[in-house]
C-alpha cells in the first residue's frame, strides 16, 4: 500500500492547484429559472451597457481610439519582418541591385526562385527576368541572408491576396519604383550587415 | 605490362607506377592530392603555376613535371612549401575582380576553390591595374583578360592537344613589379608573378581574333572565367545545370560528353541543353561535339494519323534507307524488320566500310582491327595517315597525330591528294605526300616495302613489290679524313717531333642507289628516302590510320587485303576509321543491300531520303527522337560500344514503337541492347548497367568493349596496283570542319554553310559562286576559301541529304567535273 502512496505522489508531484471559487451550476429547473430571472433583471446588464457607452463617450470627444482602421491605416512592420520581397536599387545610380549572381536560387529551400540572366550590351550580366513563385515561398529569409549585394530582402508587404497567384511575383514587381527612391531605406533586417561592420573590415591594398 | 612498374611512396602512402610518369599523375591515379592549376594530363608541362611543388626525396619538385623513380618518398606538403602555395594564391587574387556572383565559373572555378583551400583571407601583395578589354576572338570564343590568370592552359591545349597554336602568350603591359617583393615573398610565388604580370593570351597570329578550328577546348580547360564560348557567357550559373553523361553523336570517334541542361526561362520550363562539357583531362572535343548539341526534334504529341501511314508505309516498303546516325539498338530493329518483313536496307556508307571490312576479315582472320587511338596517343611515335581528310574527318585522330608530334617526339607521314597545311604545321617531322587520286594501292605495297619483315612475306608480294626498286649507279664525292704523320723539327731545341695531321681530301666514289618507282608514283618529294631515314631514328611504335577514301574506292577489296597484309607483316599497329558516328555498329549489325537508286523500288527514308520519311530532325512523314532524346549505344572507332542518354524531352513516336505496332517490339528501347549479338562482338548486358566516366587514372570506363572475333583468314596474293586516271577538275567529297551531318548543320552555333572550300589560289580563279555539273546536275554553289587547303582539288560536302551527293560520287570520294565561274 505504501509503495502505492508512494509512487501516487510521484505521479502527482507537487503542483500547488488553486481552485476557482465557482458558484455551482443550477441543478433543478427551479434554480435554472432563478438564474435566468436575476440575470435579466440584476444590474449585470446595465454595468456592461454602462462600459460601452463610456468607452465610445471617450473615443469620441475623449482620449481617442484604440484599434487601427485597418485597411485605411496599418499597423508598423518590424524590421525582421519577413513578407514579400524587396528588390532594391544602388542609391547613386538608380539601377538595380542584383548582379544575377544565383545564390539566392540556389539557397531557396522550397526551390521557387528562378532567374533569366544574359550579356547585354554593356558587356554586363543583365538580369532579364526574376521571378519568385509566391505559392511555394515560405518566407525563410535565406535569399535575403545569403545576398552579397543586399539586393534581395523583406519588404513590409503581407496582402498576399490577388486573382493569380503569379501577381506581384516577377522582377518589376518587386522592384522597388525609380520614383520612389529616395524613399528607399536600408534594410536593417535579416542578412543586413551589422552596425559594426565597417570596424571588421580589413581594407585591400591599392597600389595607386 | 610491358613498362616497368615501379613503387613509391606519396605520403606515406605506396603507390605503383609506371617509371618515368609524372608524380603528379601518381598521385592522381591514388587519389591523393596534390594542387595544380596548369598542367593538364596527355599535354606537356607548361609550369606556370609552380603550385605543385612537392618535396622529393627531401628536394624540392614541381609534380607536373618530376618524373616517378622506384622507391621515390614524396611528401605533399610541409610548413615552407604551404607557405609557397598560399603566397602563389595570394598573387593570384591581386587584382582579380572580386564579383564571383556574375562570373560564368563562380562555383566551379579553380580560383575559388585554391583561395578557400589554401585560407587566403588576406592580401599582402599590391601592384597598379592594367586596362584589359573583352574581347571576341571568332564566332564562338569569348576572352575577359580581367579573370584571365594566365595559367597558359589554352596555349598548351592548343598546341599540344589540338595542333592549331591559334593562341599564345602576349605582352600585358603591365607595370614591373616592386624590386623589394624579391627579398620579401617566397621565391616561386615572386618567379610566377613576374612572369604573369608581363603576359596576357593573344591569337598567335598578330590579329583580334583566332585562325582556328573552333573547337573550344581553350574554354574547357579554363580554370576562371576568362574563356567562356560567346553564346554562354552570363545565361547561367554551372551548378544550375544538370550534368547528362552522353556521347556525341556526330562523327565516329564517339566521345563522351555531358549534356548540361536547365530550364529553357521562366516562361518556358522545357530542359534546354546550355552547353556541352568533357572530362578534358582525358579526352578532347572538336567544334561540333562542343557547340553542335540543339538538334533535338521538338515534338510535343504523338502524331497517330502519321503513325497508321508510317507503319502502311514500312509494311508495303521494299528497303529501308537510312544513314549511320542511329542507335545500334536502331539498327537492330532495321535487321529485324529485315529479316522479319524482307525489306532490304539501304546505307551507302555503312555499306562501304562494310565491304572494306569484309575483305579485311577475309584476310586477316579478325572481324576488327588491332590498333586503338588511346593507345597511339600514348605510346606511338611514328604515324601514317592514308585516305583521310583529317582535319575534316575525323577531329580525334586529327589530335592523336599532333599529340604523338608533340609530346612522343614523334614523326608523322600523311598521304593524301589535298594538301593541307595544318598537318605539316603540327611538327617538323612530318612530310605530306599529296599523292595523285587513286593511288593508295601504292602506298600501302611501299608501306609493305619499307616495312615488313620481306623473310616472312610471301614471295611473290616480294618479288611484285622489288619489281618497283629501280637499281641506277650514281657518282657522288665523298670527304675522307685521312691521318698524315709530318715531322716537324722545333725551331729553338732542334728536337724532331712527329705530328699528325687531319687531312681532308675529296674522293669520287660510285654507289649503287636504290630508288622505289612506288613512290614516284605517289610523287613523293625526291629527297624523301633521306627524309624517312631520319623520321625513323629511334622510333618504336608504328601506327596506321585509315580513312574513308579506302572505303570508297574502286579497289576497295584489294586495299583491304593489303591492309591486313601490313597488320600482319610490318610492325603497324592500324586502326581504320569508320566513315560516320555509327558505321561499325551498323556495319557489325546490320546485313546491307547495295543502294542502286532505282526510282521504282519503294523505300523508307530514315533521317535521309524515302518515299516515306522518318526523321529526327522534324522535316519527315513522321517525327522521330534526335540522338540527344533518345537513350541507346553507339558503336564508335576505339572499338567500344557506348552508352548515351537523353538530355531532352520528346514526346512523340520511335522506333521501337513501330516494331511494336508490327508485333516485334520490345517494352523500352533499351531492352534492344542486351539482344545485340554476342557473335558478333556484342555483350549481352542490360543499357542501366553500362558505365560512362573515367576513372582518376584517365582509363575510360564506359560501355564495353568490343570483342573480336577470329576466323580462319584465306591467303591469297592481293592483285598489282591499278590506277585508275581521272582527270579535269575534281571533286572531293568532304565535310568542313565541325559539320558532319544535318544534325550539325541544324545548330545555331555550327554555320559552316553548304559551299564550294577551295585553296586561295583557286578561289581566285572561280570568283564567289561557281556552278559544277556531276552526273548531267548542276549545282551552283559559293566558293568559300579554306586557307589551309592547298591544290586544285574542290571539296564538296555532303552533310545536307537533299542534294544526295553520295549517289553523285558512287563509289568513289572523288569526281570529276566540269566547273564555271557563276
Amino acid at each position: 500500500m505504501n509503495e502505492i502512496r508512494k509512487e501516487d505522489e510521484r505521479v502527482k508531484g507537487t503542483q500547488e492547484y488553486v481552485l476557482l471559487d465557482l458558484s455551482h451550476s443550477p441543478e433543478t429547473g427551479f434554480d435554472q429559472f432563478a438564474q435566468v430571472v436575476k440575470r435579466t433583471f440584476g444590474k449585470e446588464l446595465f454595468v456592461g451597457l454602462w462600459v460601452t457607452l463610456r468607452e465610445m463617450g471617450s473615443t469620441l470627444f475623449g482620449k481617442g481610439k484604440h484599434t487601427v482602421s485597418y485597411p485605411l491605416e496599418k499597423m508598423p512592420i518590424a524590421p525582421r519582418y519577413r513578407a514579400i520581397h524587396d528588390m532594391l536599387r544602388l542609391l547613386e545610380s538608380g539601377n538595380y541591385r542584383c548582379i544575377g549572381c544565383g545564390l539566392c536560387e540556389k539557397i531557396c529551400i522550397s526551390n521557387c526562385i528562378a532567374m533569366d540572366t544574359k550579356y547585354d550590351e554593356n558587356q554586363r550580366k543583365e538580369v532579364s527576368e526574376y521571378t519568385i513563385n509566391f505559392g511555394r515561398c515560405i518566407f525563410c529569409g535565406y535569399c535575403a541572408e545569403v545576398c552579397p549585394e543586399l539586393a534581395i530582402v523583406h519588404g513590409g508587404r503581407y496582402e498576399n491576396a490577388s486573382e493569380q497567384r503569379a501577381s506581384f511575383s516577377l522582377f518589376e514587381d518587386m522592384l522597388k519604383p525609380i520614383d520612389m527612391l529616395t524613399q528607399q531605406k536600408e534594410f536593417d533586417g535579416f542578412g543586413a550587415v551589422s552596425p559594426n561592420a565597417d570596424e571588421n573590415i580589413k581594407k585591400t591594398p591599392l597600389a595607386y | 605490362m610491358s613498362e616497368n612498374m615501379i613503387t613509391m611512396t606519396i605520403d606515406g602512402v605506396a603507390c605503383q607506377a609506371k617509371e618515368g610518369e609524372y608524380i603528379l599523375n601518381v598521385a592522381r591515379a591514388n587519389a591523393i592530392f596534390i594542387p595544380a592549376i596548369c598542367y593538364l594530363t596527355r599535354c606537356s608541362p607548361t609550369l606556370a603555376c609552380r603550385i605543385c611543388l612537392v618535396e622529393a626525396d627531401g628536394k624540392r619538385v614541381y609534380a607536373c613535371n618530376a618524373k616517378a623513380k622506384d622507391g621515390m618518398e614524396v611528401l605533399t606538403s610541409n610548413q615552407e612549401i604551404l607557405e609557397e602555395r598560399k603566397a602563389i594564391m595570394q598573387v593570384y587574387d591581386v587584382n582579380h575582380p572580386l564579383q564571383c556572383g556574375v562570373c560564368d565559373q563562380s562555383g566551379s572555378c579553380e580560383l575559388q576553390n585554391y583561395t578557400l583551400e589554401l585560407s587566403v583571407d588576406t592580401q599582402p601583395y599590391v601592384i597598379a591595374d592594367t586596362t584589359r578589354e573583352a574581347k571576341n576572338w571568332s564566332s564562338v570564343l569569348h576572352y575577359d583578360p580581367g579573370l584571365c590568370i594566365v595559367c597558359e592552359r589554352c596555349v598548351t591545349v592548343c598546341k599540344d592537344m589540338i595542333g592549331d597554336a591559334a593562341i599564345t602568350t602576349g605582352a600585358r603591359g603591365g607595370v614591373e613589379l616592386d624590386k623589394e617583393y624579391k627579398e620579401s615573398m617566397p621565391k616561386d610565388a615572386y618567379s610566377m608573378w613576374n612572369k604573369l604580370q608581363k603576359s596576357v593570351i593573344t591569337p598567335s597570329n598578330d590579329t583580334d581574333s583566332t585562325n582556328c578550328s573552333d573547337c573550344g577546348e581553350c574554354i574547357a580547360v579554363c580554370p576562371v572565367g576568362a574563356l567562356v564560348s560567346r553564346d554562354f557567357v552570363y545565361t547561367t550559373n554551372s551548378w544550375e545545370l544538370t550534368k547528362v553523361p552522353a556521347t556525341c553523336a556526330h562523327c565516329s570517334s564517339g566521345c563522351q560528353i555531358y549534356y548540361e541542361t536547365k530550364p529553357t526561362s521562366i516562361e518556358n520550363r522545357d530542359q534546354k541543353i546550355y552547353r556541352v562539357t568533357n572530362e578534358w583531362n582525358y579526352l578532347s572535343l572538336c567544334g561540333a561535339g562542343r557547340f553542335g548539341y540543339d538538334f533535338e526534334n521538338r515534338v510535343v504529341a504523338k502524331n497517330e494519323v502519321a503513325f497508321r501511314v508510317a507503319i502502311d508505309a514500312i509494311k508495303s516498303a521494299q528497303a529501308i534507307r537510312f544513314t549511320s546516325v542511329i542507335t545500334n539498338e536502331e539498327a537492330l530493329m532495321l535487321q529485324t524488320l529485315k529479316e522479319k518483313l524482307g525489306v532490304k536496307l539501304f546505307n551507302t556508307e555503312a555499306k562501304a566500310f562494310q565491304n572494306f571490312m569484309s575483305s579485311y576479315t577475309t584476310h586477316s582472320g579478325n572481324m576488327l582491327f588491332g590498333g586503338n587511338i588511346k593507345e597511339m596517343m600514348q605510346t606511338s611515335d611514328f604515324i601514317i595517315s592514308i585516305g583521310s581528310s583529317l582535319r575534316n574527318d575525323n577531329p580525334n585522330v586529327r589530335y592523336l597525330f599532333n599529340n604523338i608530334q608533340k609530346l612522343n617526339k614523334g614523326a608523322g607521314l600523311y598521304f593524301h591528294p589535298v594538301g593541307d597545311s595544318l598537318i605539316t604545321s603540327m611538327g617538323k617531322n612530318i612530310t605530306q605526300i599529296e599523292h595523285k587520286v587513286g593511288t593508295e594501292e601504292a602506298i600501302l605495297y611501299w608501306i609493305l616495302d619499307q616495312f615488313a619483315d620481306k623473310e616472312k612475306l610471301p614471295s611473290e608480294i616480294n618479288e611484285y613489290i622489288t619489281s618497283f626498286h629501280e637499281v641506277s649507279k650514281k657518282t657522288i664525292t665523298e670527304k675522307v679524313i685521312t691521318d698524315v704523320t709530318e715531322t716537324v723539327v722545333d725551331a729553338e731545341t732542334g728536337e724532331s717531333k712527329e705530328i699528325v695531321k687531319k687531312v681532308t681530301t675529296n674522293v669520287e666514289k660510285e654507289i649503287e642507289v636504290v630508288a622505289n618507282r612506288l613512290l614516284d608514283i605517289l610523287d613523293a618529294p625526291a629527297d624523301f628516302d633521306a627524309t624517312l631515314e631520319k623520321y625513323l631514328g629511334k622510333k618504336e611504335n608504328f601506327s596506321l590510320v585509315l580513312g574513308e577514301d579506302l572505303y570508297f574506292h574502286s579497289q576497295v577489296k584489294n586495299l583491304a587485303h593489303l591492309v591486313a597484309l601490313i597488320e600482319e607483316f610490318t610492325p603497324f599497329s592500324v586502326a581504320i576509321i569508320p566513315p560516320r558516328t555509327n558505321s561499325l555498329g551498323v556495319a557489325l549489325l546490320c546485313e546491307l543491300d547495295d543502294d542502286m537508286n532505282d526510282d521504282k523500288i519503294t523505300t523508307v527514308g530514315y533521317n535521309t531520303i524515302g518515299d516515306f520519311v522518318l526523321s529526327s530532325l522534324g522535316n519527315g512523314d513522321l517525327d522521330m527522337p534526335a540522338m540527344n532524346q533518345q537513350e541507346g549505344t553507339l558503336t564508335n572507332m576505339h572499338k567500344r560500344v557506348v552508352p548515351t542518354n537523353a538530355a531532352v524531352s520528346y514526346h512523340g513516336y520511335e522506333l521501337n514503337d513501330i516494331m511494336n505496332e508490327l508485333g516485334f517490339g520490345q517494352d523500352l528501347t533499351v531492352d534492344w541492347t542486351s539482344l545485340l549479338p554476342t557473335g558478333r562482338g556484342f555483350k549481352s548486358v542490360d543499357f542501366d548497367s553500362l558505365p560512362n566516366g573515367y576513372t582518376n587514372s584517365g582509363e575510360e570506363n564506359r560501355g564495353y568493349r568490343l570483342e573480336n572475333k577470329t576466323t580462319k583468314s584465306t591467303s591469297s596474293i592481293p592483285t598489282k596496283i591499278v590506277t585508275s586516271d581521272i582527270s579535269g577538275e575534281i571533286l572531293y567529297r568532304c565535310n568542313p570542319q565541325r559539320q558532319f551531318n544535318e544534325f550539325t548543320d541544324k545548330a545555331h552555333q555550327i554555320f559552316e554553310e553548304f559551299a564550294l572550300y577551295v585553296s586561295k589560289e583557286k578561289a581566285e580563279m572561280l570568283g564567289d559562286k561557281a556552278t559544277l555539273e556531276i552526273n548531267n546536275k548542276e549545282f551552283t554553289l559559293p566558293v568559300v576559301v579554306d586557307d589551309r587547303m592547298s591544290g586544285d582539288i574542290i571539296k564538296l560536302p555532303d552533310f545536307k541529304h537533299s542534294h544526295e551527293i553520295y549517289t553523285h560520287f558512287g563509289d568513289s570520294r572523288f569526281k570529276s567535273t566540269t566547273i564555271r565561274k557563276a
